[in-house]
């Protein structure tokens, strides 16, 4: 029962990380530009939705919210900024974005202050599933792995089923074909990156009642889903599915085996990779 | 691409204001300079693998850190170490951190390596921060600085900030000179082929492997001697030195004076913490002072938008101008 609720966290943990590293790769992908910021947008969905959530008294009200406001965050940020990085190399890429971080860190001290913060679990879902006398598992964490399964099937269902999809997959195979085939693409990037970062938000906001909303949330999951991106393969989001899981379970598996040492067990997994598939697990070489 | 050296007077005389520089300033300011020339070596080394090999490291603080935790860690509590033996201690154990991460991260190219470099670099800050290893979040005091004795004589008092600051100008002097001098040694032209063009040097049968990864540990070992330099000033370790804010500021630097310039990483370090200095200065914006990451932030995109070649690249262009061209090297037209 121990290692099943163990399993459990793994793998809602695992796809939470999905959310994030499924639009690091996909911006990747498309329009090769790696965002740091992104991060950022995970510590942003957690403090609207705790700043929203005191104001309105609701989560339910405050996530949707938090990620629309995200989305045009990220809409805004895509034509003013990030669309001038296309064409630029990736180290201007890196320090422009670092710098973006820099700023939203700065604002969030200004706004929300350096306190962690905590936000309630809704009461409907405030309840827990007994397992045995003394084990239980909350069913608000249950309630995250099912959304972010629902919403990973919708992906699919969006990029494999439909035409903006069909477009996706071609500026990810091949970003100049698809723009000579009439593809809209300044539209077409303007809407992955705005997505990716709504998606991001909603991460944050969703998992806010689970962990601490703390400052430099972004900064230490971004760097974990660099990982689950190193080693599910860069622009694959069956790639980062697989890598996510997996890092979940390494984590999860790292923090009962040896607690002090379980922040070195994901970086582990990915030099092992990188050994043995440096062009990451859905790739080929 | 074309490179442009500095005119030895004009090296020559920043030097000579630099070794002035103590006789006139305050314990303050002298401090400060310290602490540039140490921000000049480790922007000094990350240049090497940025500017001239083409190779974008975002976790290039490790290093910086591990050798700062060296330090920390073999130095005797209460009685100074000796520069002797923990100087090249420090930079071996730096040395052997940059080749293993090395030999896994040089596999990777592009995007890949900066988030490859960027995740063992954290690797590094969670062994430091979770583990008893270093003190953990607290970090580690270095209560008495490191000595030099010739023969019994005492050489040099790090508790001295005068002599601290010759100390570090010499080695800042001792890696520009070795860099400029490697740069145009047959193993920095390789490292330049590699920036160029990888392909066409590996299709001519150089080991572009062993170069990259040559390059690495040399840029890695060149970095412990900033972080070692860095625990002895401030007298204290802790994980913040080996983060990733530590990685992207030395980066900044790099940029911000123009890379692929040696001199370009000196001002570039001198311009960033100057400009660090006045941006969380009380005296100027008052409360507003401790959110100057803030200012530093827009300052950084500002700058990535509008000067792509950073300050050197601006000199560059003002030296072309006055019809310097003597010491312009073209280094690839089709670069």
């Amino acid at each position: 029962m121990f290692y099943l609720i163990q399993l459990l966290n793994a793998v809602q943990y695992g796809l939470l990380l999905f959310l994030l590293a499924s639009g690091l790769t996909l911006i990747f992908g498309i329009m090769g530009v790696i965002n740091l910021a992104h991060g950022s947008f995970y510590m942003v969905g957690a403090y609207l939705a705790y700043w929203l959530a005191k104001a309105t008294g609701n989560l339910w009200l405050a996530i949707p919210i938090a990620i629309i406001i995200a989305f045009a965050i990220g809409l805004l940020l895509e034509t003013t900024i990030i669309r001038r990085l296309y064409k630029r190399d990736h180290l201007y890429q890196v320090l422009l974005t670092f710098g973006l971080i820099l700023i939203f860190e700065e604002l969030r001290s200004i706004l929300f202050g350096n306190d962690v913060h905590g936000v309630a679990v809704p009461a409907v879902l405030n309840f827990s599933i007994p397992l045995t006398e003394t084990l239980s598992y909350p069913v608000y964490r249950l309630f995250v792995t099912g959304v972010c399964l629902a919403i990973a099937g919708v992906m699919y269902f969006v990029i494999q089923k439909t035409r903006i999809g069909m477009m996706i997959r071609a500026g990810n195979s091949n970003r100049e074909m698809a723009a000579s085939l009439g593809v809209n693409i300044p539209l077409l990037f303007a809407l992955v990156f705005a997505v990716g970062m709504a998606l991001a938000a909603f991460a944050g906001a969703i998992a806010a009642p689970i962990t601490a909303v703390a400052p430099g949330m972004g900064n230490h999951i971004l760097i974990i889903c660099f990982v689950v991106v190193v080693i599910g393969g860069i622009g694959s989001i069956n790639g980062a599915m697989i890598a996510s899981l997996l890092i979940g379970l390494a984590d999860t598996l790292g923090k009962i085996l040896a607690p002090e040492y379980s922040g070195v067990a994901i970086y582990l997994l990915m030099a092992v990779i990188l050994l043995w598939r440096p062009q990451g697990l859905a790739n080929k070489s | 691409m074309t490179h442009i050296t500095l005119p030895r007077s004009v090296l020559f005389l920043a030097l000579l204001v630099l070794a002035l520089f103590p006789l006139a300033g305050s314990t303050f300011y002298i401090q400060l300079g310290a602490k540039i020339i140490i921000m000049a070596i480790f922007a000094l080394s990350l240049d090497l693998l940025v500017g001239h090999t083409g190779l974008v490291s975002f976790g290039h603080a490790a290093y910086f850190g591990v050798a700062a935790y060296a330090l920390a860690l073999i130095a005797p509590k209460y009685e100074p170490a000796n520069l002797w033996l923990t100087l090249p201690a420090a930079l071996i154990v730096t040395a052997i951190a940059a080749l293993v991460i090395g030999f896994l991260v040089v596999r990777t190219s592009g995007i890949y390596f900066i988030m490859v470099t960027l995740a063992f670099a954290q690797m590094l800050y969670a062994i430091f921060h979770d583990t008893k290893l270093g003190g953990g979040s607290d970090g580690i005091y270095i209560t008495v600085r490191p000595e030099m004795t010739v023969g019994g004589f005492k050489a040099l008092d790090l508790e001295s900030p005068v002599q601290f600051f010759y100390l570090a100008l010499i080695m800042l002097n001792a890696v520009y000179v070795f860099l400029n001098y490697l740069l145009h040694a047959p193993f920095g032209r390789a490292l330049a082929g590699i920036r160029v063009n990888e392909q066409r040097m590996r299709s001519i049968g150089f080991p572009v492997f062993s170069y990259k990864l040559g390059a690495f540990v040399l840029a890695g070992t060149i970095a412990g001697i900033s972080g070692y330099l860095a625990a002895c000033q401030f007298g204290f370790v802790n994980p913040e030195i080996l983060a990733w804010h530590q990685s992207g500021t030395v980066l900044m630097m790099v940029i911000l004076g123009g890379m692929g310039r040696l001199h370009g990483a000196v001002i570039g370090a001198a311009v960033y913490v100057l400009l660090q200095e006045f941006l969380s200065a009380q005296a100027f914006f008052g409360d507003y002072a401790k959110h100057w990451q803030l200012a530093m932030g827009s300052l950084i995109v500002l700058i990535v938008l509008v000067l792509p070649h950073g300050i050197g690249g601006f000199i560059d262009v003002f030296l072309r101008r006055y019809g310097y061209t003597s010491a312009l090297q073209t280094e690839n037209a089709d670069d």
